[in-house]
């Protein structure tokens, strides 16, 4: 409805010219394009094919073609470190993306109010995405470890009795991926929003305030109904973030305590690659992508088509 | 050490020699061998191998692949084995030998068994574990023992305690060591030290024909029974002599707690010597070991293997070649001194090796004859990758849970042995 009053946005260019250079033109970029076309139908829908195959059979230690029908899905399902793992994404990922959004588009409000030194503190909410999130697990490991980290840094104060052993408290471990991964990830989401904040029309906040409306209402009627292209794409990244969400979890918790802290995606490593049970791990990579689908395909058919006849 | 020393040069020399005579042979045979030995005294050691080998005119690729525990090692090797190249010789241990050989990939080694008398040579219960429908598919080059207290004698000291021999003692020594201002048990709270922990608590509690029932033929009565149970109730109790900040540690660092004297003792293999030793630290003086409490008369063992993958023609020439090497005096005094486990043959002379090891040779021919000498679960020497990993996942969550019975463990023991069957 009101995306197309946002922004300004350039038409289309359109328009087909049928002289021999033009066909060429025109059938330049595919024949360009085949060969990754053609080599990611392989790589990424083939091997999903062959994941799914290797699901139905009883393949262990190497693939094999035996099957079993759906009992690595039925094992699965009995699982208790399964299930451990699939709650622990749904709280991640939950959490994860819900922070991170509110973070991202508070930090870019408050960065739009042109204030000096704006580039500087972009760049300084923005760094963290530079690093690869086996250092950003690390230094969380060193920050939230009782004896190393905050707890020691304020006990050391004089707080004798202040704690913050989530790290080594099972019921916990999964919010520190949450305080690591937002701290990751939150600067990148502002840096979205603030670039959705600087396309909107300056006239539709002049119109609004010739209304009468408050500064909140503003922002609550208006601009934030405006970012909601950016709210898509920030979601569509995050959440593929969250789902394939591995190295953090290795470098920060090693899954642990015990395997409080497992992911999915950990789970399925160690199972396939570790524990010679390659048929349980592609069924629970199967799950893991029937779970991607289920969210995000709703999602995407509803935005997407939104914006047609928006 | 000083043998060591003392033929480096002779074998650097013949490696010369034969280097320069392999060159002027055209293509010499060559084997490729996928290990993990790669921490700076085990690769020295693996390249001891290296040399004779090239000292008798053979080719050695090595193919070293870092990193934890071999995991990293057996994925490259699966996906070799897969596209049909497996290397000649791969570091493969325990059940896992089992596996390849059931997979129809391994090659025999019966011909260099018979010439160098391996029957005679190896212990019963290693050879076993080298053949695969009785015949030798794989030569072992160590024996390590799991069942190990590490302490410092001077947090001991400082605390007014013995070395613990029993269970009660070790919970006693460990009070006393906490008053006097020390973490009594360094740990570090990974899956696999967690199990290393509990299958000492087991042997101690339980004994080795429990242990025997329970984590090798995992019978579903030993594993749901009272004395689980108990095994289960102690190793929890242990948690109350670790410190609060082991989760995700590693084992090295919680050894290097004992040598620093932050912490009194740890519960783990004799490869933590290695720390010790690069540590210079003499053992019987510096640091002492013994028995895990309660388990003098048990001795569970880790032994690390090169098994051989079929292959063809000259190759398998230089395949005997190593098999041969690798039990050759010099290699395996080399290997083990590096390593601190012990030789995989009995008959060396241990007069070069420290007090622990030769200790652990004695329980070792002790207890290979009186019964006790038990595969680790832990170190995958009991049960397979799966079941293993099954056992890892129910010891390690009750022993981080705040509020799981001992008696619910035990149930889900049995359940994750059958379920991974």
């Amino acid at each position: 409805m009101s995306l197309s009053r946002c922004a300004a946005k350039p038409a289309a260019a359109t328009g087909s010219r049928r002289s021999p250079s033009g066909l060429l033109q025109a059938w330049l970029p595919k024949l360009v394009l085949a060969p990754s076309i053609a080599i990611s139908l392989f790589f990424v829908y083939g091997f999903m094919l062959w994941t799914f195959i290797l699901s139905l059979t009883g393949s262990r230690m190497l693939p094999s073609y035996d099957f079993v029908g759906f009992a690595q899905y039925a094992r699965l399902m009995a699982n208790d470190r399964w299930w451990v793992a699939s709650s622990n994404l749904v709280i991640f990922g939950g959490l994860f993306v819900a922070i991170c959004l509110a973070l991202g588009l508070l930090l870019a409000i408050l960065l739009d109010q042109r204030i000096r030194q704006e580039g500087a503190l972009r760049t300084v909410y923005l760094y963290p995405m530079a690093l690869s999130f086996i250092v950003t697990g690390v230094v969380w490991k060193w920050l939230l470890n009782p004896g190393l980290g905050i707890q020691a840094m304020v006990r050391g104060w004089g707080f004798e009795n202040f704690r913050f052993d989530w790290l080594v408290d099972p019921d916990m471990a999964v919010y520190t991926l949450v305080i690591a991964a937002v701290w990751q990830a939150s600067g990148f989401v502002m840096a979205l929003f603030l670039a959705g904040l600087r396309g909107i029309d300056d006239s539709i906040l002049k119109a609004a305030q010739l209304d009468g409306a408050s500064l909140p209402s503003i922002y609550w009627r208006v601009v934030i109904p405006c970012l909601r292209p950016v709210v898509f794409s920030a979601v569509m990244i995050l959440s593929h973030i969250a789902i394939k969400s591995f190295d953090l979890v290795v470098a920060l918790t090693g899954g642990g305590p015990g395997y409080a802290s497992d992911l999915p995606a950990t789970f399925m490593y160690a199972h396939a690659f570790t524990r010679a049970q390659i048929g349980l791990g592609s069924a629970s990579a199967m799950l893991m992508l029937g779970g991607v689908l289920a969210i995000l395909v709703p999602y995407l058919y509803s935005e997407l088509r939104n914006h047609r006849h928006g | 050490m000083m043998s060591f020393n003392i033929s480096f040069p002779k074998t650097a020399l013949a490696t010369t020699l034969a280097a320069s005579l392999a060159l002027s042979a055209a293509q010499a045979a060559e084997v490729e061998v996928l290990h993990w030995w790669t921490s700076g005294g085990e690769a020295r050691a693996a390249n001891v191998l290296k040399e004779l080998m090239e000292a008798e005119g053979y080719g050695w690729e090595d193919f070293a692949v870092a990193g934890g525990g071999g995991e990293t090692a057996m994925t490259v090797l699966k996906s070799r084995a897969m596209s049909g190249n497996p290397p000649s010789a791969a570091q493969i241990k325990g059940p896992e030998i089992q596996e390849w050989g059931e997979l129809g990939l391994l090659g025999e080694l019966d011909e260099v068994a018979e010439a160098e008398g391996w029957d005679d040579l190896l212990p019963p219960t290693v050879a076993e574990i080298m053949r695969h429908d009785g015949s030798y598919v794989a030569v072992p080059v160590n024996v390590h023992r799991v069942n190990w207290l590490w302490a410092n004698p001077e947090v001991l000291e400082a605390a007014g305690v013995e070395m613990p021999t029993t269970l009660d003692e070790l919970f006693s020594a460990g009070e006393a060591i906490r008053e006097a201002g020390f973490i009594p048990l360094a740990h570090g709270g990974q899956a696999w030290q967690d199990a290393t922990v509990f299958e000492s608590v087991l042997l101690a509690t339980g004994g080795s024909e429990f242990y025997q029932h329970a984590l090798v033929d995992l019978d579903p009565e030993a594993l749901g029974s009272e004395r689980m149970v108990e095994a289960l109730e102690t190793f929890k109790r242990l948690r109350e002599l670790m410190d609060d900040d082991m989760s995700g540690r590693d084992w090295n660092i919680a050894t290097s707690m004992v040598i620093n004297g932050d912490a009194g003792m740890q519960l783990m293999g004799d490869w933590a010597k290695g720390e010790f030793t690069a540590a210079e630290l003499t053992a019987g003086e510096d640091y002492l070991c013994a028995a895990a409490p309660g388990t003098q008369d048990a001795f569970t063992f880790n032994i690390d293997s090169l098994a051989v993958f079929r292959v063809e023609g000259e190759e398998r020439d230089a395949q005997h070649a190593l098999a041969r090497l690798a039990l050759e005096p010099i290699f395996q005094e080399a290997f083990n001194l590096a390593k601190g486990s012990i030789p995989a043959r009995p008959d060396l002379d241990m007069s070069e090796f420290d007090q622990c090891a030769q200790q652990s040779l004695d329980d070792f021919q002790r207890t290979a004859n009186e019964g006790g000498l038990v595969p680790s679960m832990a170190h995958g020497m009991a049960v397979r990758a799966d079941v293993q990993g099954a056992i890892f996942d129910v010891v390690t969550n009750y022993f981080n849970a705040r509020d799981m019975a001992a008696e619910e463990a035990a149930r889900r023991m049995v359940n994750a042995a059958q379920a991974a069957l």
